[in-house]
């Protein structure tokens, strides 16, 4: 089933980790084997955090295997030598649990991707985001959890994204958890309730054309789908309105960047979406009491109508 | 009522042995009987005084616990309930089969209302999906907006919504009316098979896909017709019909219905005469 939740407050910021893991939670029942955070947070916008796993949490289904943690250092030593090697320097390391890290890199170059194929080289790492203000957290379990877990609460911001995960098209593992990262622009990331029927025509699509899958999961062809179109130069905006037919199937989608917000649905409405909007907040998910998590006094809602698209600046 | 058993005309379905079922069911041969109208007892009812009012904070209840409090306010007489603080939970004021004034003051999640059968239900915020699902009687009124599948296959009475509903609006309804004020979304009115929509704003696509039967109104623009929706004339007697609906409703007095559209079934998708046994096609 999964649940989705988003918010932005234009003109401020605000506690977004701590209203974002209020939202998910209240939409708990909606699938609780993985819970993740897109998390823009206020920076000084001159290094890039980088957000990675060297390793699984593997659950049900999953085709990942669980390895010692002697793994993951070595495979953490790759990364950091593969980094020196391309000029990056490593200004603030955290590793908040034995697989998953946090790094903010000075690196002044702008184009990530030969920067993700030459850490993504190294077998077992991922990175879940590349951004300036971007930080996508995922793991097993519900939002309290996760948001616990990984310290979430006091994380200040002006927008996020996330998913309440019921796994049904893949394993329950954070390879296969949301949001995606747009790869390889920095940035963008995704969540998604929804099942997508050409997944694989488009990913045959995609990877021909030199795009990058890192799991089985439908809901990553969006991520990369969209970050296709806008390498070929169209905007968000557009990207997402194309969306509405090169993909099939139902869904609702949400995708940020570093200074806006957007919704999608498609044209047949089958996934459920409430949203609140003010001049000085936006607020969706997948049902009202999300939004009422942070907004408890009564307030204008309403659905967006199929085939919508909607996108919202900071 | 005739005796099932003996029906030996064949429908074509059962000639070529689609269907072999005999219907014998004690449902299907016990009816009510008028002499015993006395000991009739229909579960679930009380008899409430609508001048008796209560309000009722649900703010820190869940929603099986509101329903019981509903239900155990209605045994105790109250025809008036105001439901405080509903804040968007799911399935609250539901199975009331009974007559009875309930006012939500905020709004509902999905499947709220669902399964009624007599109550007059005002809500003062939003719902969510499903509302008034299944609907046997009664008058439910919502100030706001409304989700998805509004109305889903109501067989009776008023559905009323001021504000914008979501797709699929009375999907599979079987009777009653449906009146949206603002615009409604994609399939409304999607296998219908009995009832009326009234829309006085605009519509997505596929309008009436795939209907059986029962009528749509539209005041706005339609986004598309769908499979064997078709025009039909608005005659005097529909026009005056909306005239009083939307009255009743009050909803849109100064409405100009005579420049709205009256869709129908065109009834060329038919084909369950052939398929389906005659004693369930009466039943629907």
């Amino acid at each position: 089933m999964c649940g989705i939740a988003g918010l932005i407050h234009r003109g401020k910021s605000s506690k977004v980790g701590h209203e974002l893991q209020g939202m998910l939670q209240a939409l708990k029942h909606r699938g609780e084997d993985s819970t993740g955070y897109a998390l823009y947070g206020d920076t000084d916008g001159k290094n890039f955090i980088m957000r990675f796993k060297v390793g699984e949490n593997v659950g049900e289904g999953s085709t990942s295997v669980a390895e010692d943690v002697s793994v993951y250092d070595e495979r953490k030593k790759m990364v950091d030598s593969s980094l020196s090697e391309m000029g990056a320097k490593i200004v603030k390391e955290e590793r908040t649990l034995p697989y998953s890290l946090r790094y903010e890199i000075d690196y002044d170059k702008k184009d990530l991707l030969e920067f993700s194929q030459r850490i993504e080289s190294i077998p077992g790492v991922e990175i879940l985001s590349m951004g300036k203000s971007l930080e996508v957290i995922k793991d097993l379990g519900n939002a309290k959890m996760v948001c616990d877990r990984y310290n979430l609460d006091k994380l200040v911001g002006t927008h996020a994204i996330g998913h309440a995960r019921m796994a049904t098209e893949s394993g329950v593992d954070i390879k296969s958890a949301h949001p995606f990262w747009g790869y390889p622009f920095s940035d963008v990331s995704v969540v998604h309730n929804g099942q997508l029927t050409n997944y694989w025509n488009n990913r045959r699509a995609l990877e021909n054309k030199g795009m990058r899958f890192m799991s089985e999961c439908d809901s990553e062809l969006i991520a990369v789908y969209l970050a296709e179109k806008m390498r070929d130069g169209a905007s968000l905006e557009e990207g997402m309105k194309e969306s509405l037919t090169g993909l099939d199937g139902v869904f609702t989608y949400f995708v940020a960047t570093k200074d806006s917000l957007g919704m999608a649905k498609d044209t047949m409405a089958a996934k459920p979406l409430v949203l609140y909007e003010s001049d000085d907040l936006v607020a969706m998910g997948s049902e009202e009491i999300a939004i009422r998590s942070i907004l408890p006094q009564e307030i204008d809602t309403y659905d967006p109508f199929d085939g919508e698209v909607k996108v919202w600046q900071i | 009522m005739a005796n099932l058993k003996n029906v030996t005309k064949k429908t074509k379905a059962q000639a070529m042995g689609m269907h072999t079922e005999v219907l014998t069911g004690r449902t299907q041969q016990k009816f009510f009987n008028p002499d015993e109208a006395e000991n009739f007892y229909y579960f679930g009812t009380y008899d409430v005084d609508f001048n008796k009012r209560t309000d009722l904070d649900v703010k820190d209840m869940t929603a099986a616990d509101a329903n019981k409090e509903i239900d155990n306010l209605m045994s105790q007489g109250y025809g008036t309930i105001v439901i405080k603080n509903p804040q968007g939970k799911h399935s609250i004021g539901v199975g009331i089969l009974n007559k009875l004034n309930l006012i939500f003051e905020g709004s509902l999640g999905y499947f709220g209302i669902g399964s009624c059968d007599g109550p007059t239900v005002r809500i003062n915020g939003r719902v969510g999906w499903s509302c008034a699902e299944n609907l046997m009687a009664g008058k439910v009124v919502i100030e706001k907006n409304a989700g998805s599948c509004f109305g889903a296959a109501i067989r009776g009475g008023d559905l009323i919504c001021k504000g914008s509903v979501g797709a699929r609006t009375g999907i599979d309804m079987k009777g009653g009316t449906i009146i949206i004020g603002g615009d409604a979304g994609a399939f409304t009115g999607f296998m219908m098979q009995r009832g009326r929509i009234i829309i006085l704003g605009d519509v997505g696509i596929n309008l009436g896909d795939s209907m059986y039967d029962g009528t749509i109104f539209v005041g706005g623009e339609i986004g598309s017709y769908g499979s064997d929706a078709v025009d039909a004339e608005l005659t005097k007697s529909d026009q005056d019909w909306l005239k009083r609906k939307l009255k009743v409703a009050e909803i849109g007095e100064n409405f100009d219905v005579s420049k709205m559209k009256k869709i129908v079934a065109g009834k060329k998708l038919w084909n369950y005469d052939n398929l389906e046994p005659t004693e369930k096609k009466g039943a629907i």
